[in-house]
């Protein structure tokens, strides 16, 4: 780790102050931190959203859930809200990393990291979600940019995730036997309008099939799965995984999302 | 005392707590790390980027300008301190009867470097932030040169060494191959296989760690180091590197977490440390960093093999020929020259009265880490290799996997083997019966149809290990090229009081020694097992002695204790005498207590130790005071623990995932002084054998020479959850010449579990017609085998 000057603001005003003044924002710093120690990253100056109030907590606005940014992912998967009504996302927020990294790691971090691999995004772009920020709202559809890739501008924060509540959803995720991040990761979510399928973990970034989409919108069942052809040319090969064996990840996680979706 | 009556002795097979752990779990040990000396100091090793290049220029002068930098040294000041490179502690004689070839070890690199992770310049600073800083500002202008890293690049690759043009390290042979090959034109029925035996990082908890200390007053050193024998640490530094006198040099290995192998070796780092401590004139720590253990401890096996089974019309076996292609990196580490020869091919025989077996092996040099002895070290490669082919012949014959190990199980011991070993004792058909009791494999057809019925697939593995263990016979060692002994020694030192300290040359990390020891002193003394004190790990305590590898600890270093309370017994035998006033030769002692045979006279050992350091009324013309014993111990055979594993695993089709349902570990390790300690190293060693199996791998770029898998983000650690409960049992044949009827039990699980499971997984996918898969059985793999046997 390279020397860093430290802040902890306690009003978002003045962390927006601090980050447009050049600071590195610090959420959960489960990706951060460990870059950190490995001197792949040499941020002078961090700014610790942890204490930021504003940023953190779970509410019901219509028929959305909102998810402040720096909700833990352990405070996802256990509230009660986001059980009642998104329990797809409770249970991809508990089956995040391992328990320190739940304890630590945010959704503002994990959407903002957008991680090829990350479990959020798959859920953000699949549930049509909304990433509100310091400056303005941006959908889930164009703010996922590809590896590390993001809408966001220098200077801006993530203060919020917004979910429309689905009919149903699930998220099956095949873990990468090292890592345990997705190998490759489907959100599918049956939506008001209409199924939207997410995948994570197997190209540069997530993304959204719409072959798989429309096979469920003819028929929202696990069966309508088996036609639909996943071309595996813009998939990730690997020494975990080939693009072909991606392909073939994504039909049947899609398949066993469908189902639990349905049960 | 014999063996038959240790194993009645009150704490024997007695599952005592370990005394250890009050410390451990507490988080009270000392590690390396955790000692701080005054004026400590901070080293960084700035290592090669290129799996090969030519180093075209050092250049130093802005990382010794940075600030609280002490020192930068690189491999010139090595070269002119006129420091040897590393030693190879075992050599092994060709074919053709040349030597093996023996190629320098630099320290700090000079000219070259040959691996990614290749040490080339240490800086040392006040802080480690410092190191770190200044440690970026060394220039190294490398001329990168192509890498090969598969040892089947090797033959033909780029020259490593100017002194092994071709790369080859050694051709080593046993066995006869004309009467083999003759063999082979008489059977029913031949089987041939071809496997990789997957390169593994050890990945112990605690990474390397060193402290360098020279004392200016005494012109002596001090080497703090995590390492599991300290004696050959100093042996090897000091005659071998640094030509200095041994009594000037003090190597002290504290509380170590876990070695596996990786932490035998005399590692460049622990030179440089010793070294620059005096030339610096500072105390110098360093803690390797997991990254960089990845790519600089010494890896574990990577073997290329083909293989043939010779078999009669009844499955029995006729002979056995191997070749194999050892991937030894791009240096000899201190024993990786004995892992592929003496420790793998004498094991070839297994449990089967194979009366013919050759097996030829080439050892290579490639751009990779240095690979050396890996918990099982040579006998894991063996006995993969046999177990899979021996269940292949099976599946060819369409004989149950335990019917072919049956129809050639050896029955009659001692046993003298093709290859060179002689089995003392064992049951196998025990092992065998037990094991698959346990497992209740009569319930698996009925297992297997519910799996099918869920869209699944259900195999059943089996294999049946054996070992060479309590390593070993100094002068047999000694005969096959073996630079070093291998006895082992004890002290026990009974205080006046009548506690006990015992002073052992076998090393504790993780092992449980300080209790298990101390179970063998109390049962033989018959006090208390909180009487009894173990000191390990510091050559300015302990006898000369050779440390801990090869399950010998309890064999070897306990053998050696056995022998010096044999001596303790004796000299206070006849001290009792004396304070009885009776003949020597009629005193017993059991229970703690001397007798007078044939009387009710009686004392207790307390008062034998008190008399012994208080001689008032005491023999002092005949016997010294005192009552400290010191022996060491050269075992006369190696010991040769054996078992039957079976593994039972569900296959998802369309995703290729293995799912381990059971796992059944019957051993036969003698006699078990305590037995929670042996289960624990059973579960260890399974963990680590069903992790190679299923999903530990280490991969380096085929290309580039890079090491793919350089983090536990991408080298597959195996967890909890990657277990199911498992289910162990024992059979005891005692071993019939060591004191104490133990054969070790470390390697066991790492040995024999990962045949069981690819078995297992074969025998699951055979259905779909898929006859041969490597290790590890990841998913992707299971699905691509699954894919080209539809194809």
């Amino acid at each position: 780790m390279y020397a860093f000057t430290y802040d902890r603001p306690a009003s978002l005003a003045e962390a927006a102050k601090l980050v447009k003044a050049g600071g590195q924002a610090l959420a959960g710093g489960q990706t951060m931190l460990a870059s950190m120690k490995q001197r792949l990253m040499q941020p002078e100056k961090l700014v610790d959203l942890s204490r930021v109030s504003e940023l953190s907590g779970v509410r019901k606005e219509g028929d959305q859930i909102v998810i402040a940014a720096m909700t833990k992912h352990i405070d996802v998967e256990r509230n009660a809200l986001v059980q009642q009504h998104i329990p797809a996302l409770a249970a991809l927020a508990g089956g995040i990393g391992d328990r320190q990294v739940r304890a630590m790691g945010t959704i503002g971090g994990s959407v903002a990291n957008n991680d090829p691999a990350a479990c959020y995004p798959s859920a953000a772009m699949a549930l049509g979600a909304t990433i509100h920020t310091t400056t303005r709202k941006i959908a889930a559809d164009d703010f996922f940019l590809g590896m590390y890739a993001t809408a966001l501008q220098e200077g801006e924060l993530i203060t919020a995730v917004s979910f429309p509540i689905p009919k149903r959803a699930s998220y099956a995720k095949f873990k990468q036997g090292a890592s345990r991040f997705a190998m490759v990761g489907v959100f599918v979510a049956d939506t008001t309008q209409g199924p939207r399928v997410a995948v994570t973990g197997a190209a540069n970034g997530v993304f959204r099939h719409p072959g798989l989409e429309a096979a469920l919108a003819k028929k929202f069942a696990p069966e309508s799965v088996a036609g639909v052809t996943i071309d595996a040319s813009e998939l990730n090969s690997d020494i975990h995984a080939s693009a072909e064996y991606r392909a073939q990840l994504i039909k049947v996680q899609t398949r066993k999302a469908v189902q639990d979706a349905l049960s | 005392m014999g063996a038959n009556e240790f194993a009645k002795l009150p704490h024997i097979g007695e599952s005592v707590l370990r005394k250890e752990d009050y410390r451990f779990l507490t988080g009270a040990g000392q590690y390396t790390d955790d000692i701080t000396l005054t004026r400590m100091s901070h080293a960084v090793f700035v290592r090669s980027p290129h799996a090969h290049a030519n180093i075209k220029s050092v250049n130093t002068s802005a990382a010794k300008a940075a600030p609280g930098v002490i020192g930068v040294l690189e491999g010139k000041d090595v070269a002119n301190d006129k420091l040897n490179g590393l030693p190879c502690g075992w050599l092994i004689t060709s074919t053709d009867g040349q030597p093996m070839k023996e190629p320098p070890h630099p320290v700090l690199a000079l000219d070259k470097v040959r691996y990614v992770g290749d040490h080339v310049v240490m800086v040392v600073a006040e802080t480690l932030e410092q190191a770190k800083n200044a440690a970026e500002l060394v220039e190294v202008d490398y001329d990168p040169l192509p890498a090969a890293v598969d040892v089947r690049d090797a033959n033909g690759g780029p020259t490593l060494h100017d002194i092994a043009p071709d790369n080859h390290c050694y051709k080593w042979a046993i066995g006869d191959k004309g009467l083999v090959d003759e063999a082979f034109t008489k059977a029913a029925h031949i089987t041939k296989l071809d496997l990789i035996n997957n390169r593994l990082v050890p990945n112990a908890m605690e990474p390397r760690a060193a402290i360098g200390s020279y004392s200016r007053a005494n012109d002596d050193y001090t080497l703090y180091v995590s390492n599991q024998n300290p004696h050959v640490e100093r042996l090897l530094m000091t005659a071998f590197v640094m030509g200095l006198p041994e009594h000037k040099v003090r190597v002290i290995a504290p509380d170590v977490g876990g070695g596996f192998g990786s932490k035998i070796y005399l590692y460049a780092e622990d030179v440089c440390l010793t070294w620059a401590s005096k030339k610096l004139n500072r105390n110098i720590k360093w803690v390797c960093e997991r990254g960089e253990a990845f790519l600089s401890d010494a890896h574990g096996r990577d073997h290329s093999s083909h293989a043939e089974l010779a078999l009669d019309k009844d499955g029995k076996f006729l002979a056995l020929r191997v070749h194999t292609d050892a991937n030894l990196g791009a240096y000899l580490s201190t024993f990786s020259t004995c892992v592929p020869t003496i420790l793998y091919a004498t094991l070839l025989a297994g449990q089967y009265t194979t009366p013919l077996v050759y097996a030829e092996v080439d050892a290579w040099f490639t751009n990779t880490a240095p690979v050396d002895a890996y918990r099982g070290a040579g006998r894991p490669e063996a006995t993969y290799l046999l177990e899979r082919i021996v269940s292949r012949a099976a599946f060819e014959l369409g004989l149950p996997q335990d019917e072919i190990r049956r129809r050639n199980f050896i029955t009659q011991f001692p046993y003298q083997t093709p290859v060179a070993l002689q089995y003392d004792i064992g049951d196998y058909v025990a092992c065998m019966d037990a094991s698959q009791k346990l497992a209740d494999v009569a319930g698996f057809k009925a297992r297997q149809a519910a799996s099918q019925a869920q869209g699944k697939l259900r195999g059943i593995g089996y294999s049946s290990y054996i070992e060479a263990c309590g390593l070993a016979p100094s002068n047999i060692a000694g005969a096959l090229g073996a630079r070093a002994g291998l006895f082992e020694c004890g002290e026990v030192r009974v205080h006046p009081t009548g506690s006990v300290t015992v002073f052992t040359g076998s090393h504790s990390h993780g092992q449980g020694h300080e209790t298990t020891f101390a179970q063998v002193v109390a049962s033989r003394l018959g006090i208390a097992v909180d009487a009894v004190d173990i000191v390990h790990g510091d050559t300015g305590r302990v006898p000369f002695g050779m440390g801990t590898y090869g399950s010998r600890s309890i064999s070897v270093g306990g053998a050696a204790i056995m022998k010096a309370l044999d001596k303790i017994e004796a000299k206070a035998k006849k001290i009792a005498a004396h304070l009885m006033e009776a003949s020597d030769t009629d005193i017993d002692f059991a229970n703690g207590e001397f007798t007078v045979r044939g009387t009710d006279k009686k004392i207790p050992f307390g008062t034998v130790a008190l008399t012994a350091y208080v001689p008032h009324n005491y023999p002092l013309e005949t016997l010294e005071p005192g009552l400290n014993e010191t022996a060491f111990y050269d075992p006369t055979n190696f010991t040769f623990p054996s078992g039957t594993y079976i593994a039972e695993v569900e296959i998802d089709p369309e995703t290729g995932t293995v799912r381990l349902d059971r796992f059944t570990a019957v051993d036969d390790f003698g006699t078990i002084i305590n037995p929670m300690i042996v289960e624990g190293q059973v579960h260890g060693g399974l963990v680590q054998g069903i992790g190679q199996a299923l999903i530990e791998n280490c991969v380096y770029d085929r290309e580039t020479g890079q090491l793919l898998t350089g983090s536990f983000m991408d080298y597959a650690m195996p967890r909890a959850d990657d277990f199911p409960e498992f289910k162990i049992g024992h059979v005891c044949t005692p071993c019939t010449h060591n004191p104490l009827g133990t054969k070790g039990c470390g390697e066991a699980g790492a040995i024999g579990s990962p045949p069981a499971v690819i078995n297992a997984v074969l025998d699951a996918l055979a259905p779909l017609g898929v006859k041969d898969l490597d290790m590890p059985a990841t998913p992707h793999r299971v699905w691509q085998a699954i894919q080209s046997a539809k194809a």
